[in-house]
């Protein structure tokens, strides 16, 4: 027993380290952030500034536009998310317990969508929006990321495990579909919900190639462009540019310690991915 | 009477069935479905959308016959395929770590946490770290190199030779954590008793990885391999971030080429014929997937 103890300690001590140097990008990046320009590259690394810059570095990283384009991605990212969900609860609702003609075919329509690689549908889905106009709106991008089939194969899977009798009674008392959806089935899955909403908020917040190629005014950008574009400006301030880094992925960070578990979860369960 | 409203029960919940789905199933067609038959289309014309719908001319197979001779294509063919090593090589040192975090240390949550942040963090602000991390001659990775006394480190991402490997590497270390995720799941399904009896066999260590570890976890790494295979044919914001295709088209992959020849370059017929080769190539994988998986996969 005291043998299992100590060789657990020295490879969580082993692991440990390597999990150190697996961070250092993340590390290095957080500690240039806070420093002065001329201290980024001293060798050998100051992991700790020599002087501190923080505050003025953030400072002047959110004090252009950096907070319009926060503030777009989050409008986008959380609208996105709601829309997205809602979509995908309401099919998977109705491919796992509701009976209609066709069902099982448009099922496997919708397995075979899934094999399409999404750039392969690229230039027709651009010149169909720019035909609707919603080109450079947000509301094209908020749209085109609306629909997701990974989503509704998850959320199928954990509808599939509500008991019938539950739905059945409930329609006994009168309820119609919507509200035995709305007020049975969907509060019975709301873990599997949160996880599925938390993925969806990280991916599109992420997302790099949609707006890349659907905004075209400044005003506009999410996040990701604005950090590219700040990234063209201030090329050679790399304090600058680490700060802008950080900032770009601390709200993810924080979603991601909130829910953490069911992220890695949900992650392990289907197998999912973006 | 009972049998008349039984129907009418069928059809409400028929045609509330419809309206459930209705609204995933337009977005597909109108996002998805229609777009791919668009793409298969336009893939046999000549076409820049800037000059409307009366511009387009029918150009038959050209399209595919200059795709084979258009050099840029053909190295992004091939740097595609070569992006594919870094499938296996996530997937070998993910199931080593999954085990050690499986079986090994304290604090398991805690290292899953460790390896996954990459994956969850922007590409494009990952990209911006490695891309000063590499800085030729003044980022961290070559000091620390010329410290060694190594006089004259490659230039990584600003060199024709390092570039791609570099690229290949930044891919490894985002992915790691997806794999080891998914890993540490396979293994936690894996009956104790084989190992318990294993043991009273006598087997070591290395035995019951070889011969109980890597059946019984097959599933799971025919499925990281398959979607890290198709995965890693989509790759393309670390890219546009960090080397835009360069340098001398060293780095550039399909879905870049693509872009390019889309929205910069605004040929929309033969940008289409390289979306369609992309789509093929993924739907080639997922037939190979469904013929293999029979065989080495234990269930």
């Amino acid at each position: 027993m005291r043998k299992e103890l100590l060789s657990r300690t020295i490879w969580t001590i082993a692991m440990g380290l390597l999990g150190i140097a697996f961070l250092l990008p993340f590390l290095w990046m957080l500690s240039t952030s806070f420093k002065l320009e001329k201290d980024v590259f001293n060798f050998p690394i100051q992991w700790l500034p020599q002087q501190w810059n923080l505050i003025e570095n953030y400072k002047q990283v959110w004090s252009g536009d950096f907070a319009r384009y926060y503030g777009n991605s989050i409008y986008i990212t959380l609208a996105t998310t709601i829309i997205n969900v809602l979509i995908c609860a309401l099919a998977a609702y109705g491919f796992s317990k509701l009976r209609f003609p066709g069902r099982d075919a448009m099922f496997v329509v919708v397995l075979a969508l899934y094999m399409v690689p999404p750039q392969a549908s690229l230039v027709p889905q651009f010149l169909l929006f720019n035909w609707l106009n919603l080109i450079d709106t947000h509301l094209g991008l908020i749209l085109i990321n609306s629909f997701s089939i990974i989503g509704a194969f998850m959320l199928k899977q954990f509808f599939m495990g509500v008991n019938n009798e539950y739905l059945e009674s409930a329609r006994m008392d009168g309820a119609g579909h919507f509200r035995s959806f709305l007020q049975i089935a969907f509060p019975l899955i709301r873990p599997a919900v949160a996880t599925y909403a938390i993925l969806r908020f990280i991916w599109t917040w992420n997302d790099y190639q949609y707006p890349l190629i659907f905004l075209k005014s400044k005003e506009l950008f999410t996040i990701q462009l604005g950090i590219r574009l700040f990234g063209d400006q201030y090329g050679d301030v790399y304090s600058l540019m680490m700060a802008g880094a950080v900032s770009a992925i601390l709200p993810l960070l924080i979603i991601f310690a909130l829910g953490q578990k069911q992220v890695i979860e949900g992650i392990a369960l289907g197998g999912v991915k973006g | 009477m009972i049998r008349k409203f039984h129907l009418k029960m069928d059809t409400r919940e028929a045609i509330a069935g419809y309206l459930f789905v209705a609204p995933l199933m337009l977005g597909l067609i109108i996002l998805t479905l229609i777009p791919v038959l668009g793409s298969l289309l336009l893939s046999f014309t000549n076409w820049n959308f800037v000059a409307g719908l009366g511009g387009i001319k029918f150009a038959g197979m050209d399209n595919f016959i200059r795709l084979f001779h258009d050099d840029a294509f053909m190295k992004s063919l091939l740097n595609n395929l070569l992006f594919i090593i870094t499938v296996p090589v996530t997937i070998i040192v993910a199931l080593l770590l999954a085990i050690l975090i499986d079986k090994q240390v304290f604090l398991k949550d805690l290292f899953k946490v460790i390896y996954f942040l990459p994956y969850i963090s922007s590409v494009v602000a990952i990209a911006m770290v490695w891309q000063v991390m590499f800085h030729p001659s003044l980022g961290p990775v070559n000091q620390f190199l010329m410290s060694l006394g190594w006089s004259n480190p490659p230039k990584w991402l600003a060199d024709i030779h390092y570039a791609l490997p570099s690229l290949m590497l930044i891919q490894i270390w985002i992915q790691l954590g997806y794999n080891i995720i998914i890993f540490i799941a396979g293994l936690q399904s894996i009956p104790k008793d084989l190992y318990e009896a294993a043991d009273i066999d006598g087997a070591n260590s290395w035995r019951k990885f070889r011969n109980i570890t890597v059946p019984c976890i097959s599933p799971t790494t025919f499925f990281l391999l398959v979607t890290g295979v198709i995965g890693s044919f989509k790759i393309f914001d670390l890219i546009q971030v960090l080397t835009q295709g360069g340098p001398a088209n060293s780095t550039t992959v399909i879905v870049y080429e693509l872009y390019d020849t889309a929205f910069n370059q605004l040929k929309t017929g033969y940008a289409s014929s390289m979306a369609l080769v992309l789509f093929l190539i993924c739907l080639i994988i997922t037939a190979l997937q469904m013929l293999a998986q029979k065989k080495w996969v234990n269930y």
